[in-house]
């Protein structure tokens, strides 16, 4: 399909991406994670683009972050150091992890970009106080916009903004559900394209594709398969060999909680209230990611909701080394999965286990488990 | 006389801290047979409130620093990845979890909690570590969120700390089924302050020329402040170290024999070497005369208003030394490169703490273009031994010691 194509060039070389959109003098704003609100930077007139490591050597990001930080607040300033980001015209951090947190700082203190912002997020989500709280940083961030461009962000551009956000969320959403329904409908490869691609492309675009794809999807006829419906749980997963590995153990990804798919798509933003307070709600109450505080179980019976939703075989958990905030929810994940007796296994790896086979030989031992 | 040392000899209030601390533990770990209530609560936190309540307050982190200290925490560490927490996690959370559940460590366990407080400004690991206790305990959570103050405390943190400092105050109350006492409240943070005051001042001492006591020392000493402060004790012990620095100043009785090299340490001590290490740099006549890491207990005294503490407890508790931007840790320590007048810094790199290690490397680069002094790094972890090689630090403390020296920086107590 054409259109998916388009995802699978811009995910190819995000800074021919990012030039084009420079091209219309649109701002570029990075950002590293999904409590990035990116509805802000639309309604800004920038653009928000999420930022994956290129995963090339570290080099130069040596002389600021010790080897044992996770690999992708190490790989992304090395390509920020080293150049391979000069199309940005700044960042944004939203508080999330130790590792971001110091990342923010280095970031700032070698300041490479015209505009930097951070949006020190609460780091509970489940109390009044927090939520107004919420909302005073994300006023704070307009403001900043607000200087950085020189134009004032109104109710009717952030509403928009609203609206194609939403537009493009849902129908990722509808993909993801189309998939698990027929499973096949989509290959692995593509999926991951069209998610990863919607986070870096100009949205305007995404949000024209995407009705497309999921026209198109809706009328083809679903491969048969006896292919085991996998769950993945992580933070990111930015690993295309991972998706086909799966595939060719004769399995297939039917739901997710991670930082880069489910995690930061689902959820709609209000469009009926007061659009920085329906934002900020969304972010309030959608899937949590471990590094904020919801309820004690929260992630874990959204887990097993996703498991029993997707009739998932297994369950595969997707860690970054050093990543602590996931490092730490995990035995009680898989104690939840156990109780079900839901099957899991758990892939703890960085960008340069990626490139090793190991990697394919475990998922296939674990499929052929299931 | 030249070569003759000056007389160095140990500081006598550690019998008595050892007595303190021991009553601590003693009193936490009846707490439930008198009746009272026990809180674990992070070492960054607001204990004050809970003292207020007559709750007794226990430190995790103090557990574990005893834990390295006894050289227990590789078994206990061991335990804790048995049960699926990866080592790259907190050795000190690690220990914890793992002492909960097998109760070893030096005590036996820590008594079991009524509640949990959880103040996220040191980092975003006791978060999911009183998380998993807060499970495994099955008690309430309470978390005081302070956002990290990257370039300044907003007024909408100020806002969000102070709302909670208020729901701190109802979670106690529905908890132990008291009214809060704003009165003894006021006592006990005027309490605080003071042995906060007393504690700055006894590490001020260290800026004399030869050091009454050592960072090593200080890693001792610091337990009184984390777990008793807000109590009569602790202002009473600090009171007489800080006496007896001053007439160790007077007698030029100092740390090490014959200190001519005087250097700052950075992050948390590795608790299960420190021995080994202080031996190691006094061989090499170099005291570590002061560090970044039992200041963290003190150095917000600015932003606290001794009669209005409640008010202002939720700045204090928020800017304090790791819950700040990077370059502003940087201007501290160049600040205490030259109130110590220190002639190196030694950097642990602590795979346990993400938040005070991540950082350091532009830290350094800081410290040697604005003071011009050698900086030295070592890997290591407080805790857990398995990241720690003796001779690698061994090699790389002499060779970073001849740099020093070289430097001519250094001097002989005994010429002056
Ligand atoms: S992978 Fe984990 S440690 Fe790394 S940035 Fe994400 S949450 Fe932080
Ligand atoms: S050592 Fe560091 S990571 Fe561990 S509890 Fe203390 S501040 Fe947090």
């Amino acid at each position: 399909m054409k259109e998916i194509e388009s995802f699978h060039d811009a995910i190819r070389d995000v800074s021919a991406i990012a030039y084009t959109i420079k091209k219309k003098s649109k701002k570029i704003i990075g950002y590293l994670c999904s409590y990035a609100p990116e509805e802000l930077i639309v309604a800004a007139g920038c653009h928000p683009m999420r930022l994956f490591s290129s995963k090339s050597d570290i080099v130069l990001a040596e002389n600021h972050l010790q080897a044992y930080c996770c690999s992708l607040v190490r790989g992304v300033l090395e390509d920020s150091l080293s150049g391979r980001l000069d199309f940005l015209d700044g960042t944004v951090f939203p508080h999330t992890c130790d590792s971001i947190q110091r990342l923010s700082d280095i970031w700032r203190m070698n300041g490479r970009y015209e505009f930097f912002a951070d949006v020190v997020l609460p780091a509970k989500l489940n109390t009044q106080s927090a939520r107004t709280y919420m909302k005073d940083v994300l006023t704070r961030f307009k403001t900043d916009l607000e200087a950085a461009t020189g134009k004032t962000i109104t109710d009717a551009d952030l509403s928009d903004a609203i609206k194609k956000v939403n537009l493009i969320r849902n129908h990722l959403s509808t993909i993801y559900t189309l998939n698990s329904r027929n499973p096949g409908l989509i290959t692995g490869g593509d999926l991951y394209a069209i998610v990863k691609g919607s986070m870096v492309m100009d949205r305007d675009i995404v949000a024209d594709l995407l009705p497309v794809i999921v026209t198109r999807l809706e009328q083809t006829q679903p491969p048969v398969t006896s292919a085991k419906r996998i769950v993945v749980s992580g933070s990111i997963c930015d690993s295309p060999v991972f998706y086909t590995a799966i595939e060719a153990a004769g399995g297939v990804i039917v739901g997710d909680d991670l930082c880069t798919g489910q995690r930061w798509f689902e959820g709609k933003i209000s469009e009926d209230i007061d659009p920085l307070t329906a934002i900020s709600e969304r972010y309030m109450d959608r899937m949590n990611c471990p590094a904020k505080h919801t309820t004690l179980t929260a992630r874990g019976e959204n887990l097993l909701a996703l498991a029993e939703k997707n009739t998932a075989h297994g369950i595969i958990f997707m860690l970054q080394k050093f990543c602590d905030p996931h490092a730490f929810d995990t035995p009680y994940l898989k104690k939840f999965l156990d109780e079900k007796k839901i099957k899991h296994m758990v892939l703890e790896m960085d960008d340069q286990q990626q490139r090793s086979g190991q990697l394919s030989t475990r998922i296939e031992t674990f499929i052929h488990m299931i | 006389m030249p070569d003759t040392p000056l007389e160095t000899k140990k500081i006598t209030a550690a019998k008595k801290m050892r007595e303190l601390m021991t009553h601590y533990y003693i009193d936490a770990l009846s707490a439930s047979q008198n009746n009272k209530q026990v809180a674990w609560i992070t070492s960054g936190g607001p204990v004050e409130p809970l003292l207020a309540m007559d709750i007794i307050p226990v430190y995790p982190e103090n557990h574990g620093a005893m834990i390295g200290a006894a050289k227990m925490g590789e078994n206990l560490c061991e335990k804790a990845e048995n049960m699926g927490y990866s080592s790259d996690l907190c050795a000190y959370a690690r220990a914890d979890i793992a002492c909960s559940v097998f109760k070893g460590g030096p005590l036996g366990g820590l008594p079991k909690p009524d509640m949990l407080i959880c103040c996220n400004n040191i980092c975003g690991t006791v978060l999911k570590w009183y998380e998993v206790q807060a499970r495994f305990y099955n008690v309430p959570l309470f978390i005081l969120d302070t956002p990290v103050c990257h370039t300044g405390y907003t007024a909408e943190i100020a806002r969000y700390v102070q709302a909670q400092v208020d729901e701190y105050i109802a979670f106690l109350e529905t908890l132990t089924k008291r009214k809060f006492n704003r009165d003894k409240m006021a006592r006990i943070g005027k309490l605080s302050i003071d042995a906060q005051r007393l504690w700055q001042k006894v590490l001020n001492t260290t800026a004399h020329k030869p050091s009454p006591m050592s960072a090593f020392d200080a890693f001792f000493f610091l337990a009184l402040i984390v777990t008793l402060r807000g109590t009569q004790i602790a202002v009473d012990f600090y009171t007489d170290l800080l006496a007896e620095m001053e007439e160790r100043i007077k007698n030029n009785i100092s740390s090490i024999p014959n200190e001519r090299y005087r250097l700052l340490w950075d992050n948390l001590p590795i608790w299960y070497q420190l021995k080994w290490m202080s031996g190691k740099f006094s061989e090499h006549h170099a005291c570590l005369v002061a560090d970044t890491y039992t200041s963290a207990w003190c150095g917000t005294l600015d932003y606290i208003d001794e009669h209005h503490y409640l008010d202002s407890m939720a700045q204090a508790y928020t800017r304090i030394y790791l819950n700040i931007g990077v370059d502003q840790m940087a201007d501290q320590v160049i600040d205490m490169v030259r109130w110590y007048a220190a002639d190196g810094l030694v950097m642990h790199s602590n795979r346990s703490c993400k938040p005070y290690s991540f950082g350091q490397m532009d830290i350094m680069r800081i410290v040697r273009e604005k003071t011009n002094i050698p900086v030295l790094m070592i890997e290591a972890d407080m805790v857990d031994p398995g990241n720690f090689s003796q001779s690698q630090v061994e090699t790389r403390i002499d060779a970073f010691m001849e740099i020093v020296k070289h430097r001519g920086h250094g001097y002989d107590v005994c010429r002056h």
